[in-house]
C-alpha cells in the first residue's frame, strides 16, 4: 500500500483554530447559570483547623453557597485515591492516608494551600471576596519538605499511622549480597550523592473545572482541563463520589498542555461536580499561576546516593542505589509508580551492568504531591545513570564516549535477535544503540571539538562538551504487567472506526491531544490505510460519551497504543469492507487486493472504490448473506509490552569564568523513536521536551524552605526557560521500528526531557575541567552563582 | 462602575466595569473574546497580549477602564477578512504551536515585534518574544515561524 501521507511533515489540521483564538479551553466555556468557585486555603505546610466561620462571608453579595471540610465530612466523601499500590519490600501494605476534598476541623492542612473551603459566587470576584472573608483559626505545626530528613528519627510525621513517614520502603534488582559483592570486587567505584531537584510542570493553561448537574435528566457533566477524561471519570465515579458512570460525561476540550500534570484526579474536580449537584448550577473554577505552583503536582524530587563499580578495563560490574523519593503530603493518581516502576526498572539503561540494586524510600512531606512530569521517573534514571558515567570516565581518565560504547548492550531487532532482558525486570524490544552515538558524534565532530577548547581554554575559555545517552520504557503499557506490578487499571486503549455512509470516516480515540497534534498524525494513517483523502477524516477525543473508553494520554502513549488501537480497527474495516466487495464483484474476499482506495480483482481491472462500500454497507439492498450491515468498528488494543525509545544528546556550553554563567551554545539530539509518521510534529515534541530538561538543568527548580513555603511559587521567582535562553536545536533521528505493534512506533514524546538534563550538566562539568576547576558536582540547576561558587573552591 | 468607550477589533463598545476590571478580563468575560488567554498573574507569561493603540501590550496589567478611548486589537481581530496575517500563516507553516494557549499572545507580541522591526535576527526574536512563556515548543519553531513571516512580509512589500 502506497503512503501518501505517513511519513510526511503534514500541517497541522488543529492550527487554524489556535492561530486565530478559536480554540476552546475549558474557561472559555460559559454556561447558562453558571457560578464561580474560590478556595480558601491554607496558608501553612501543617497545621491544625481548630475552628472555621462562615457567618461574615455567607452574608456577601453574591454568595450561592459555602462547603467547609465539614460539609463533606458528614457526606461520608473520604477523597481522591491513587491508582497503584506499592508495597513495602518486606511485604507490608503501602501506607495509604486519605485524600480529603476539604480539610475538615480538628484535622491537619499538610501542605501549602491545602483547602479547607470552597466559596460558590454568581462572579468570580464575588467568590474571591467572600472567600478572604471566610475566618480560619489555626495551629502552626512543624513541617517537614525533604524526603531524606522525613524519615529520621524525630521527624514530625505528616501521617500519624505512617511511621518514618515512608509510604513504601522497596528494591528491585539482583540480590543486595551480590550487588554488595560486585561493588567490593571492583577497581574503581565512581560514586555520586546529589538531589535530583523537584520541578513545577507549568503548563501555561492553568486546570480549569467546570461541574454541572442537570436536575432534568439527573446526569453531570464535567468539563476538565484534563489528559484522560474517562479515567478521571472512572476515579470520580468509583472512587470518590459513587456515582453512577452512565450518568456522568466527562468532557477533556482543547487543553493547554500537561506535561504529566493533567493526568491527576484532582479534589477541585470532585467538588465542583459534587457541589454543582448541591447547588443546582454549574460551577467553575480555574486555579490561578499561584494556586498551579501550590497544587499542581510537582515532578522528580530525589535524594540519592549512586555508586557504579568497574573492573580494571573499564567494564562496568555493579551499580548500587539508594534513593529517597518525596511523594508529598498525598499519594497522587501515579504518584506512588513514578520513581518505582518507571524508574528503577530503568537502571539498566544502555549498558551490560550485569548487577543492579536499587532500594528506595517513598516518602510523605508536608509538600504538594509529586507524579509524573515529562519522563516521569526515567529522567531520574538517565540522570544518575549519565552522571556517573561521566564522571566515572573523569576519574578513570577515559573517554567518556568510548567508555559508553564499550558498556553498551549490542544492536538487536527483537524479531532476529531477541528483546534484551535487564536485571530490572524488563524486557528490551529492540536498538541499536551505537547507532545514535556515531549520528550525534558526526554532527559534534568530536575531535574539532576537543581542539577548539584546548584553544578556547588557552585563551582563559571555558568551554565543555556533555553526553548523554538514554532509554525509556514507553507506550504504557501491558495490563498484565502493570497489573502485577500494583496498577489498579489496564493501561489499553480504545479507538472506534466509523466509517459513514459516504465514505467519510470518523474515528474515535481514547486517546486524548493536548499539544501532541493526534488530529493530523491519526487523520494521517487512517487517510493512508483507506487511501482516502485527509479531509475526509476527522479524530474525535476528549469526550467520554462520544468515545467509548479510553485510558489517555501520558507516557508517550497515544501513537504506539491508542494508534495501535486505530490500526486494529483499521483492519476490521478492511477486512469486513472486502468481503462486501467481493459480493459487489462476484468473487472471493481472498480474490481482491486493497490499495489507493479500492478493492481490485488480482489481475483484472475489476474494481470498487471504498466509497461505494461503504454506501453499500448502509445500503444492503445487494449485499452478502449473513453480514451485519454498517461499517463501524471498535477496538482495544491491549499492548505486548513497552516500547523503548533511545537516543544520543550532546550539549555544548560555555562557562564565563567571571559570573559562572553558562551559555548553551548547542545542543544535539540523535533519537530513535521507532517509525515516524509526521516528521515534524515529532521534532516539535523532542523540541520541547529538550526545553523542558535543558530548563531542569540550568534554571528551574520548585524550593520549600522549613516550614514548608513554596519561596518561587510564581513565574517572577521560578525561572522557566524563555525564547532567549535557549539555542536552535540540531536533530537527527534513527528508525529502528519496534517489533510488537502494528505501526513499529515507540513514542516521542519524553524523549528530549530524559536525555538532555545530563548532557548540560556534564557540559558544564567538562567546560570546568578545561580549565583546571577538578569539580565533581554541582546541584542543579546549575545558575550562575552555584557554578562561580564551584570554581571558587576547587 | 464606571463607564468605559473603547473600539475593539474596529467595533465600537460601551460597558460600565467595575474599576478594578483588568482588560484581560473584560475582553473575555464582557466581549467573549476568548483568544485573549490568562496563564498568570502576575504579567510574566504574555499569553493575554494583545495590541492596544498598535502597541504590543500584556492585557492582565491594563485596567479596563485605562483603556477608554483607545483602540484594541485582540487575536479575532488580527485576520479581519479572513486573510491570516503573515504571522498567523507562519506559524502554522513552521509548526510554531502545539497546545496553542501561550499561541495567541506570542502571535500578537511576534506581529507587533515585526512591525517595529521587519528584519529581526534570531537574536532580536528570542529578545522580542522574552516575555511570552511557552512550554511546548522550546521556542525553536516559533523562531522559525517569526523567520517565515518577516521573509513573507519583505517580499509582499518588495
Amino acid at each position: 500500500m502506497s503512503n501518501k501521507y505517513i511519513g510526511q511533515s503534514v500541517k497541522r489540521v488543529e492550527d487554524k483554530r489556535f492561530i486565530t483564538g478559536k480554540g476552546r479551553y475549558t474557561d472559555d466555556i460559559k454556561l447558562l447559570g453558571m457560578t464561580h468557585a474560590s478556595f480558601v486555603r491554607s496558608p501553612y505546610a501543617h497545621a491544625r483547623v481548630t475552628s472555621i466561620d462562615i457567618s461574615a462571608a455567607e452574608s456577601m453579595p453574591g454568595v450561592v453557597a459555602i462547603f467547609t471540610g465539614d460539609d463533606i465530612k458528614e457526606t461520608g466523601i473520604v477523597g481522591v485515591p491513587t491508582g497503584w499500590q506499592v508495597n513495602f519490600k518486606n511485604g507490608d501494605t503501602m501506607k495509604e492516608p486519605p485524600h480529603p476534598l476539604l480539610i475538615a476541623t480538628g484535622s491537619t492542612a499538610k501542605h501549602i494551600g491545602d483547602p479547607v473551603a470552597v466559596v460558590i459566587a454568581e462572579t468570580y470576584a464575588q467568590a474571591v471576596d467572600a472567600a478572604e472573608a471566610v475566618e480560619v483559626d489555626w495551629e502552626d505545626l512543624e513541617a517537614v519538605t525533604d524526603p531524606f530528613k522525613a524519615t529520621q528519627e524525630g521527624a514530625t510525621l505528616v501521617h500519624d499511622d505512617s511511621p518514618g513517614n515512608l509510604a513504601f520502603d522497596w528494591e528491585l534488582g539482583n540480590p543486595l549480597d551480590e550487588v554488595n559483592a560486585a561493588i567490593d570486587a571492583s577497581a574503581h567505584v565512581t560514586t555520586l550523592e546529589f538531589v535530583n531537584q523537584r520541578m513545577v510542570p507549568n503548563a501555561i493553561e492553568p486546570r480549569s473545572y467546570i461541574g454541572h448537574y442537570d436536575e432534568v435528566s439527573d446526569k453531570y457533566t464535567l468539563y476538565t482541563s484534563t489528559q484522560n477524561p474517562h479515567l478521571i471519570r472512572l476515579l470520580m465515579c468509583a472512587f470518590v463520589l459513587g456515582l453512577p458512570e452512565h450518568k456522568v460525561r466527562v468532557l477533556g476540550p482543547d487543553v493547554g498542555g500537561g506535561f504529566g500534570s493533567k493526568i491527576f484526579h484532582y479534589t477541585e474536580e470532585a467538588l465542583v461536580t459534587w457541589a454543582s449537584q448541591q447547588t443546582k448550577r454549574p460551577i467553575k473554577w480555574t486555579e490561578t499561576r499561584s494556586e498551579a505552583f501550590m497544587l499542581d503536582a510537582h515532578g522528580r524530587d530525589h535524594v540519592t546516593k549512586a555508586e557504579m563499580g568497574f573492573d580494571g578495563e573499564g567494564n562496568v560490574k555493579a551499580l548500587r542505589i539508594k534513593t529517597y523519593a518525596n511523594l508529598g503530603a498525598y499519594l497522587s493518581t501515579f504518584g506512588p509508580a513514578v520513581p518505582t516502576y518507571l524508574h528503577g526498572t530503568l537502571l539498566q539503561g544502555l549498558y551490560t551492568t550485569p548487577k543492579i540494586h536499587i532500594d528506595l524510600c517513598g516518602v510523605f512531606t508536608h509538600t504538594v504531591a509529586v507524579d509524573a512530569y515529562r519522563g516521569a521517573g526515567r529522567p531520574e534514571a538517565t540522570y544518575l545513570l549519565e552522571r556517573l558515567m561521566d564522571l566515572a570516565a573523569l576519574e578513570m581518565g577515559k573517554d567518556p564516549v568510548e567508555l559508553r560504547k564499550q558498556n553498551f548492550i549490542p544492536a538487536f531487532d527483537g524479531v532476529e535477535q531477541p528483546g534484551y532482558q535487564t536485571q530490572v525486570a524488563l524486557q528490551y524490544d529492540s536498538g541499536n544503540y551505537h547507532g545514535v552515538v556515531d549520528k550525534a558524534m558526526k554532527m559534534l565532530d568530536y575531535k574539532k571539538f576537543r581542539e577548539m577548547q584546548q584553544e578556547a581554554a588557552q585563551n582563559g575559555k571555558l568551554l565543555g562538551v556533555g553526553f548523554s545517552t538514554y532509554i525509556e520504557a514507553c507506550g504504557i503499557a501491558p495490563s498484565a504487567v502493570v497489573g502485577s506490578l500494583g496498577a489498579r487499571a489496564g493501561l489499553y486503549e480504545s479507538a472506534q472506526v466509523r466509517v459513514q455512509p459516504t465514505g467519510k470516516v470518523s474515528v474515535y480515540s481514547g486517546s486524548h491531544s493536548h499539544g501532541q497534534g493526534h488530529e493530523t498524525t491519526f487523520a494521517q494513517i487512517v487517510a493512508d490505510k483507506f487511501g482516502i483523502p485527509m479531509e475526509d477524516v476527522d479524530i474525535v477525543h476528549g469526550d467520554s460519551d462520544a468515545v467509548a473508553f479510553g485510558m489517555g494520554t501520558y507516557g508517550s502513549r497515544s501513537l504506539a497504543v491508542g494508534g495501535s488501537a486505530i490500526m486494529k480497527s483499521i483492519d476490521k474495516v478492511l477486512e469486513k469492507g472486502a468481503k462486501i466487495a467481493a459480493h459487489k464483484l462476484e468473487c472471493a474476499a481472498d480474490d481482491l487486493e486493497f490499495a489507493e482506495g479500492k478493492w481490485t480483482v488480482k489481475g483484472t481491472d475489476k474494481h470498487i472504490g471504498f466509497g461505494d462500500v461503504a454506501l453499500t454497507a448502509y445500503v444492503p439492498h445487494v449485499y452478502p448473506e449473513g453480514l451485519e450491515p454498517g461499517l463501524d468498528f471498535a477496538s482495544f488494543y491491549d499492548p505486548a509490552n513497552f516500547t523503548y525509545p533511545f537516543g544520543c544528546h550532546i550539549a555544548v556550553v560555555e562557562v564565563d569564568k567571571e559570573t559562572g554563567k553558562v551559555k548553551l551554545q548547542r545542543f544535539i539530539a540523535v533519537d530513535d523513536v521507532g517509525n515516524v509518521i509526521n516528521p515534524m510534529i515529532v521534532d516539535g515534541q523532542i523540541h520541547g521536551g529538550l526545553a523542558q530538561g535543558i530548563g531542569q538543568a540550568l534554571l528551574e527548580g520548585a524550593i520549600y524552605d522549613d516550614y514548608g513555603q513554596l519561596v518561587n511559587g510564581s513565574y517572577m521567582d521560578y525561572a522557566m526557560p524563555r525564547a532567549d535562553d535557549l539555542p536552535m536545536f540540531e536533530l537527527d533521528r534513527q528508525e529502528t521500528p519496534c517489533p510488537h505493534n502494528p505501526l513499529g512506533v515507540k513514542g516521542a514524546g519524553e524523549a528530549g526531557t530524559i536525555g538532555s538534563t545530563p548532557a548540560v550538566v556534564n557540559a558544564v562539568i567538562d567546560a570546568l575541567w578545561s580549565g583546571g576547576h577538578k569539580v565533581k558536582d554541582i546541584a542543579m540547576p546549575l545558575t550562575g552563582e552555584r557554578v562561580w561558587r564551584a570554581m571558587q573552591s576547587s | 462602575m464606571s463607564k468605559i468607550t473603547l473600539k475593539v477589533n474596529q467595533k465600537s463598545h460601551s460597558h460600565d466595569v467595575e474599576p478594578r476590571t483588568l482588560l484581560a478580563h473584560y475582553l473575555r468575560e464582557q466581549l467573549s473574546l476568548t483568544g485573549t488567554h490568562i496563564g498568570c498573574d502576575t504579567s510574566s507569561c504574555g499569553s493575554c497580549t494583545v495590541h492596544m493603540d498598535g502597541m504590543a501590550v500584556k492585557s492582565c496589567t491594563i485596567l479596563a477602564v485605562q483603556a477608554d478611548g483607545s483602540e484594541i486589537t485582540t487575536i479575532e481581530g488580527l485576520a479581519p477578512n479572513g486573510q491570516l496575517h503573515a504571522v498567523q500563516q507562519g506559524f502554522k507553516e513552521c509548526h510554531g504551536l502545539q497546545c496553542g494557549f501561550c499561541t495567541t499572545g506570542m502571535i500578537m507580541a511576534a506581529a507587533d515585534l515585526l512591525e517595529r522591526n521587519p528584519d529581526p535576527s534570531e537574536e532580536d526574536i528570542r529578545h522580542g518574544l522574552e516575555g511570552n512563556f511557552c512550554r511546548c515548543t522550546g521556542y525553536h519553531n516559533i523562531v522559525r515561524s517569526v523567520q517565515w513571516a518577516a521573509k513573507s512580509m519583505s517580499e509582499l512589500v518588495n
